[in-house]
């Protein structure tokens, strides 16, 4: 199930931010949590584990306003990347209008991002007859490290569908509202 | 018929929002939320000025999905109702037509017993109506908004996430 309109002046979005562990999503969140307009945006909403990594998700709530007649708003999710939080993983796709895979561009977290982006394969193939049809976007992570893979390998690897990606660097907020755009956009459009 | 999708569910959504008024005074509780099972606010009734909302919506939505994956792990189906209890405020949840949460906040104004008779009454009353709406959600949800709409909304993403 995709955008649903109750009542025919709400449009909720859900876009999910995935992607290996310590890959940077909650980062990316942290810094639209920081940038957004406050009038905009809600609380950044984190279920920690005592480890400090997360157990569940962060939850951030951003409001476009008011288009049209219509009140839209956008929620941002992150999963756990840890291997054993499947279950929680999977509850979060529920419902799920579009997708950030968050990728991390180290040469030693290659493998973890292939396992990921297959594990979310798997887990929308549970949900969804038509997986392909929810907007992807890739952001390559991490781009400051000096030891990282090529953004050909990282494209071939993760990437057949040939959906929008871009570098980043989430620490400084670079390449972080592209791809939510894009996403958010085509989440949007189809509405219509 | 271009004029009928204008309403879409205008008029059972009047309905659901009475319902919910109505369950949320015969328990006197002090608010009543709906909620789908992605973790958005479907509507509300009673007072929820001091409630956030949306984290409201989603660790509810949260919580019915770790226990029904507990439920799975010990060889049950579902949970239909959970119940959390408080000193002063108690929630009870429970689900709808297997697709949405409804969740009840009460004080000791009232009883679990009542919110839970009331709470029956009242989903027996919207089951049919719900599995209605997801019918038809799933067979047609395109055409709700116009190339307009789109490109307004397009430009006030583009100043928001910059
Ligand atoms: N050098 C560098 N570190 C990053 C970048 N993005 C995130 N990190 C760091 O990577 C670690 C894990 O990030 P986090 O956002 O918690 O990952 P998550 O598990 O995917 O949510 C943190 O220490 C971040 O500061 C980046 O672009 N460059």
């Amino acid at each position: 199930m995709a955008l649903i309109n109750y009542s025919s002046k709400e449009i909720n979005c859900k876009i999910v931010y995935y992607g290996p562990g310590l890959g940077g999503k909650t980062t990316n969140i942290k810094h639209i949590y920081s940038k957004v307009n406050p009038e905009n945006r809600g609380k950044l909403m984190s279920l920690d584990t005592e480890l400090d990594r997360t157990l569940f998700f962060d939850f951030l709530p951003v409001d476009l306003g008011t288009v049209k007649g219509f009140s839209v708003h956008f929620h941002l999710y992150t999963v756990p990347g840890q291997v054993y939080y499947n279950a929680s993983r999977k509850l979060i796709l529920k419902g799920v209008d579009g997708l950030i895979f968050v990728a991390d561009s180290q040469i030693e977290r290659f493998e973890d991002n292939i396992d990921s982006i297959e594990n979310l394969d798997d887990n929308l193939a549970e949900y969804h007859k038509k997986a392909e049809e929810i907007p992807l976007a890739i952001q390559y992570n991490k781009r400051d490290l000096p030891n990282i893979v090529s953004l050909n390998e990282l494209e071939d690897a993760l990437n057949p569908r040939g959906v929008f990606s871009c570098e980043g660097v989430a620490t400084e907020g670079i390449g972080v509202f592209e791809p939510l755009k894009e996403v958010s956009k085509k989440v949007l459009r189809k509405l219509r | 018929m271009p004029e009928d999708k204008e309403g879409t569910f205008e008029e059972e959504f009047q309905i659901i929002k009475d319902s919910l008024e109505e369950l949320c005074r015969e328990t006197k509780s002090l608010s009543v939320l709906l909620i789908d099972k992605a973790g958005q606010l479907i509507t509300s009734a009673g007072n929820v000025s001091s409630l956030d909302i949306p984290s409201f919506a989603t660790l509810s939505a949260a919580d019915f999905a770790a226990t029904s994956n507990l439920a799975d792990l010990i060889g049950e189906h579902d949970f239909s109702t959970l119940f959390h209890q408080g000193a002063r405020k108690s929630i009870y949840v429970s689900l709808i037509a297997d697709k949405v949460i409804l969740a009840v906040i009460f004080t000791k104004e009232t009883t679990l017993g009542l919110v839970r008779i009331k709470v029956k009454k009242t989903a027996e009353k919207l089951a049919n109506m719900f599995d209605r709406i997801f019918q038809t959600l799933e067979s047609e949800y395109s055409g709700a908004v116009d190339d307009e709409f789109i490109s307004e909304a397009e430009t006030e993403l583009d100043s928001l996430f910059e």
